[in-house]
């Protein structure tokens, strides 16, 4: 993601996300039990987060965020019940029950309500704006800014997730042992996408653009916090610390794209490289390996890495072969086929990158890792073509103007992303 | 909560099963009925339907008159091939009863859960 402009504006604007995020599930989940009905609750909670953004943004944070929103989410589900002239009893229950309720530190409500927003029965697209608005606090309008897409749109597609919530019964509950690896795997999938497919609006436009990036560490700590004995959950905590960490260096003064190769590593944040080895140290003690794990080491050795040439690439290479047991995904051949280059020569990786056209012909940095190797092996003319293919296929800004630089000579020595960190527009 | 599980599967791929697995694959399905059925998870039986080659199909002509066809209403190669009402606490009780039915053991099988419409309740 683009670095937001620092200054107080800015800073006031994240103390407020903070404090939203840090409440709003809870308040969902609690809403939710006394009510029994997800959507009365998740839409209160919803009213409740847009008021605060108001409220708050003209008069401070309370003392008491929580609490303030509580209160508010409250009134908004007594309202919405009214409105629907039934459950009585409900409505006596929520107004007998008016003391705000402490968090209890043991018993996070906020993983039951994470594992039914990621629940397999609803699209993906719908777990992620659920999980959004549900689980983090959100608002449809950053939601659909995030990922650059209509208000209606989002919206849309929350309200039918809703449904379905309630039509099909999808429960709000911690899945059976025999489901609570794949079901875990679905909903740190849904975080690693909060954090690599999110954009932040550089216009500036909006005060209360949310940096999902910061969002996805959030919840990515959040579940593996609560879940201590799941390595996958520790490695994708580890994979966003390490891929966070990098991101000083990712932009240079004037916005534009640094290819790992080329960034200043004494702008990478060593203190959470060190905290995320500790997390890997800590899931690799479990001895229960997995694809996040594995693209963690690897960040990992990038992270440990003196420079890019002096780069442990055979160990990089060997990771790679690892994880193409959990994801053969072709993105992840694609960035074996990068550390291949520079293990066993470009031309060696050529022909193994070749073979992913059929599947990657439409994904820039196919392109863009083709046009490398060509270079590499003196096929400059190739290279351009390969070059022009990945700037008519990439819609990042920032990655545009670095396929154009390289396509006017001033010639970089790797693609607009790196093994190691998954290609996207973070 | 009572769901309609509905079988699908593709008709030309259980014709080249071996008689034997068909056999066991049956047993294994009264097990299955058996087994649900003691635990009261079952609302209704259903039934298992003759091949799509029976199928008659009434459809909405254009001039306001039902036209008739022959064959099911898609034309894709999996088709229903029978149904059964089940009644469950939530979705994942209907889903773990839907992965273990026997007969997703063959290419090209599904189990498609649908919610029912409780007209007594709300």
């Amino acid at each position: 993601m683009t670095p937001a402009t620092a200054g107080t504006s800015a800073d006031a604007d994240a103390a407020l996300s903070a404090a939203i995020r840090a409440e709003a599930g809870g308040i969902v989940a609690s809403l939710f039990r006394l009510t029994g009905d997800f959507d009365v609750a998740e839409e209160a909670v919803q009213e409740a987060v847009l008021e605060a953004l108001r409220t708050w943004r003209r008069s401070g944070i309370p003392d008491r965020p929580g609490a303030w929103l509580q209160v508010a989410a409250r009134r908004n589900a007594l309202d919405r019940l009214r409105r629907q002239q039934r459950q009585e009893k409900v409505v006596a229950r929520l107004r007998e029950n008016v003391t705000v309720e402490e968090a209890s530190p043991d018993e996070d409500e906020r993983l039951p309500l994470l594992f039914g927003c990621c629940h397999p029965a609803l699209a993906v697209e719908a777990r992620l704006a659920l999980t959004l608005r549900a689980v983090v606090g959100l608002t449809t309008a950053q939601i659909a800014r995030a990922f650059l897409a209509s208000v209606p749109t989002v919206a849309q597609r929350i309200v039918r997730a809703k449904r379905k919530i309630v039509d099909a019964a999808i429960p709000m509950t911690m899945p059976a042992p025999e489901q609570r690896a794949a079901r875990l795997d679905d909903v740190l999938t849904v975080t690693y996408l909060m954090y690599n497919e999110g954009f932040v609006s550089t216009s500036g436009e909006h005060g209360d653009d949310r940096d999902l990036a910061d969002d996805a560490l959030w919840l990515a700590g959040l579940v593996a916090t609560s879940l201590p004995g799941e390595a996958e959950a520790l490695g994708l905590c580890a994979l966003l610390t390490l891929q966070h960490a990098r991101q000083p260096a990712r932009f240079d003064r004037e916005g534009r794209l640094v290819l790992l190769a080329d960034q200043d590593r004494s702008r990478w944040d060593a203190a959470a490289i060190a905290s995320a080895e500790g997390l890997l140290e800590r899931a690799a003690a479990l001895r229960r390996p997995g694809r996040f794990q594995l693209q963690a080491a690897i960040a990992a050795c990038h992270a440990s890495a003196p420079s890019w040439e002096a780069t442990d690439w055979l160990q990089i290479l060997v990771l790679y072969d690892m994880l193409l047991r959990y994801d053969r995904s072709p993105v992840t051949r694609l960035n074996r086929g990068v550390a291949l280059g520079r293990v066993r020569g470009a031309a060696a990786a050529l022909p193994y990158v070749d073979a992913l056209a059929p599947e990657l012909g439409g994904y820039h940095l196919f392109h863009a890792t083709r046009a490398d190797l060509l270079r590499t092996l003196g096929r400059a003319d190739d290279a351009a073509v390969a070059d022009a293919r990945a700037l008519e296929l990439t819609r990042n800004p920032a990655e545009q103007l670095l396929l154009r630089t390289r396509l006017t000579g001033a010639g970089q020595a790797s693609a607009p992303d790196s093994p190691g960190a998954a290609p996207g527009p973070h | 909560m009572k769901y309609v599980l509905m079988f699908c599967g593709d008709e030309a791929q259980f014709a080249d099963i071996d008689p034997e697995i068909t056999k066991k694959t049956y047993e294994d399905v009264f097990a299955w009925f058996t087994e649900h059925s003691e635990a009261g998870r079952i609302a209704n039986g259903g039934a298992e339907l003759q091949p799509s080659s029976t199928a008659t199909t009434v459809r909405a002509g254009n001039d306001g008159e039902p036209v008739m066809v022959d064959g099911p209403f898609t034309e894709s190669k999996e088709v229903v091939g029978g149904f059964t009402v089940i009644d469950v606490p939530d979705l994942d009780a209907a889903l773990a009863m839907a992965r273990t039915w026997p007969p997703l053991r063959y290419p090209g099988a599904s189990v498609e859960v649908r919610p029912i419409i409780d007209h007594d309740e709300g």
